[in-house]
């Protein structure tokens, strides 16, 4: 870079402290992408991705029923709604929701509810699954850990969740069998 | 450390070795003549019993790790080994279990005595400041431990936990995964969880390494908060305070130890021993004793903080309530510059120390809250609590440094022990 011999001693400073100031850099660049091998290593490894589909046979679920099947480790809840539920949950004002999400945008078919059952708080699976279950102030699903209720969409509705339910990448790939992931 | 004067030793081994390499006369210096305040009560004593518990944690730990597999299938079953089969496991596992809760009410009483006295204050802060930096460490280790056993409890409170981070903007659900190794608490989960807690407690040995030099720097403060300035002040720490830590230290092992063999159940949730099933949630989770208060300020948060009456938030309850938390433990890192009132012991300042005794009762308040479902009365008093638990450090405290008037402060310790002693006689 530099032709010319410095003139003054103060110069010889500066181009020191540039040098010292790059080696630095480079050495700061170098150790992170060392760090990054290590880092990655601890995401999701290649088999445990490789678990990213199931098949799901759904003519056993009749109206007003629900299942729990286990995609990539977490339960998804698929139910299969009633009219009356379907009516319940278009009805909704969706200005008044803290997640404003219509109905319509959380199924591909209105009969057939299906989303990841974990509380968008943290992390618990809410009931009102079985029957027998509680299904909280909006009848839908109830997270007893710290008390989210959720409706008949899945869409949060009270306590401390800040989301809806997620809804899982899914496709029919006929009638009665569903793919999920 | 090394280029000081070195006084010779009688005991030649002892001297060839010394001669090279100085840990005799280092022990001599730091253990046997460093002076100490002569005026110690028995909270100087929780210093040494944390550092017994930490030993005897690693101790226990290790021999369990020899016995205990690290996989989701079968590591539940593993545990199980050990409390039936292995030759004394039950003993090593409840040394272990209990320990954790021990080495927790050791350190807790601790962090009270720095807080009732002072101990923070200039020139200690550094030295402070490790210490609640050994706390957090604490803390992460107990929790990954207790994952280990795949219990329900343990499955479910680490995906509870885990989850907390996925509150932060933006990179939230990208960290979470990454935490797991994969999308549940699973197996990936697990096996980094052993590794970590197998090496965190070694960790918290080199801070502590650098917790007591700190302190063999600025030497002990005492329940006077007055600094030693002459000789007539300190006693040599050998035989005075090895003779009454490890007097201290008994009481308080035989309590342990008392506990581990015939309560070893006192400390733990019935949903601990049931194998952890990721498709169902216990009724209730709750944590750890020792973590509640913490937990209470989490669940305490219940509302979004925005602009009123409009739909701007700027932070969501769930992220509020994971910011309240690891704040609580985060303002201890800032407190002695917070309190900047010249008296270091409460002894002196009777409204810091009203208020103290205020906080501790929040903190105890809290833990009981957090043990309870979060509805109706508790969300109140969890809020109110917790009001009060940042209450005392961002304005009780700064304030108190201003306004309060302390009580005479002793001229030296060794007046103080003097005119104790009249008044006795
Ligand atoms: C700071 C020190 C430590 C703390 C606070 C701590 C805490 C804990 C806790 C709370 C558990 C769950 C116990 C249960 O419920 O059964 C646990 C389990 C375990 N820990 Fe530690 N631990 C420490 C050090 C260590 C060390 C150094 C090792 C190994 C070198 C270790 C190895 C284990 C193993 C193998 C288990 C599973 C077996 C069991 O559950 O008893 N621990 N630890
Ligand atoms: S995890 Fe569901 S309410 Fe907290």
């Amino acid at each position: 870079m530099a032709t010319k011999a410095p003139s003054k001693p103060q110069q010889s400073e500066t181009r020191r402290d540039f040098l010292y100031l790059t080696a630095g850099a480079f050495g700061a660049v170098g150790a992170a992408s060392f760090a990054w091998p290590f880092i990655d290593s601890m995401n999701p490894a290649k088999d445990t991705l490789a678990l990213a589909t199931v098949e799901v046979d759904l003519s056993p679920i009749q109206v007003g029923q629900s299942a729990k099947v286990t995609w990539q480790g977490k339960p998804v809840f698929i139910r299969h709604r009633t009219p009356e539920e379907i009516a319940r949950a278009e009805g909704v004002d969706v200005s008044a929701l803290r997640d404003k999400q219509a109905d319509a945008d959380r199924v591909e078919k209105p009969e057939w509810l299906v989303m990841i059952g974990l509380c968008t708080h943290l992390g618990c699976i809410p009931l009102g699954q079985k029957p027998t279950d509680p299904k909280g102030d909006f009848d839908g699903w109830f997270c007893p850990c710290h008390g989210s209720h959720y409706d008949i969409s899945g869409r949060i509705r009270k306590g401390p969740a800040p989301k809806n339910l997620a809804i899982p990448p899914y496709e029919f790939l006929n009638d009665t069998t569903l793919k999920i992931g | 450390m090394a280029s000081g004067k070195r006084e010779k030793f009688d005991n030649p081994v002892v001297e060839w070795i010394d001669s090279r390499l100085p840990v005799f006369t280092l022990m001599q210096k730091e253990y046997g003549v460093f002076p100490t305040p002569k005026n110690f009560n028995y909270f100087w004593n929780f210093g040494a019993i944390a550092m017994v518990m930490l030993v005897t944690m690693i101790i226990t730990g290790v021999v369990l790790a020899m016995q205990y597999t690290a996989h989701a299938d079968l590591a539940f079953e593993s545990v199980q080994r050990i409390m039936r089969d292995v030759n004394y496991g039950w003993m090593l596992r409840y040394l272990h279990m209990n320990g954790a809760s021990f080495f927790f009410i050791a350190v807790y009483i601790h962090i009270f005595r720095g807080m009732y006295y002072g101990s923070y204050k200039q020139p200690r802060e550094l030295l402070w400041i490790l210490g609640v930096l050994i706390f957090l460490l604490m803390m992460a280790t107990a929790f990954l431990g207790y994952t280990l056993p795949w219990s329900q409890m343990g499955g479910w409170g680490a995906t509870v936990i885990t989850n907390l981070f996925s509150a932060i903007p933006g990179i939230g659900d990208t960290l979470v995964t990454f935490l797991w190794g994969g999308f549940s608490v699973d197996n990936p989960t697990l096996k980094r969880f052993f590794a970590l807690h197998f090496l965190l407690p070694f960790v918290i040995f080199a801070v502590v390494f650098l917790h007591v030099w700190a302190l063999h720097i600025t030497g002990s403060n005492n329940p006077l908060g007055v600094e030693p300035k002459t000789k007539k002040d300190t006693i040599p720490f050998h035989p005075y305070y090895t003779v009454k830590d490890t007097f201290g230290l008994l009481v308080f092992l035989m309590l342990y130890v008392l506990v581990s063999f015939f309560l070893p159940y006192i400390f733990a949730h019935p949903d601990h021993f049931v194998e952890y099933n990721p498709m169902q949630t216990p009724a209730h989770i709750v944590p750890e004793w020792y973590f509640l208060p913490f937990y209470a300020i989490l669940r305490a948060i219940t509302f979004d903080i925005g602009i009123p009456f409009t739909d701007i938030v700027f932070i969501e309850a769930k992220l509020g309530g994971v910011l309240a938390m690891f704040g609580a433990v985060g303002v201890l890192f800032i407190l002695p510059w917070l309190d900047t009132h010249p008296v270091r012991s409460a002894r002196f300042r009777p409204l810091y120390r009203l208020s103290l005794i205020a906080l501790v009762a929040a903190v105890f308040g809290l833990g009981y809250v957090g043990a309870q479902a979060a509805e109706g009365i508790w969300v109140i008093l969890g809020q109110l609590l917790t009001g009060y638990y940042f209450l005392f450090f961002f304005v009780i405290v700064p304030v108190l440094s201003r306004i309060e008037k302390a009580t005479p402060v002793p001229e030296s310790i060794n007046a103080a022990v003097l005119e104790k002693k009249k008044k006795k006689a």
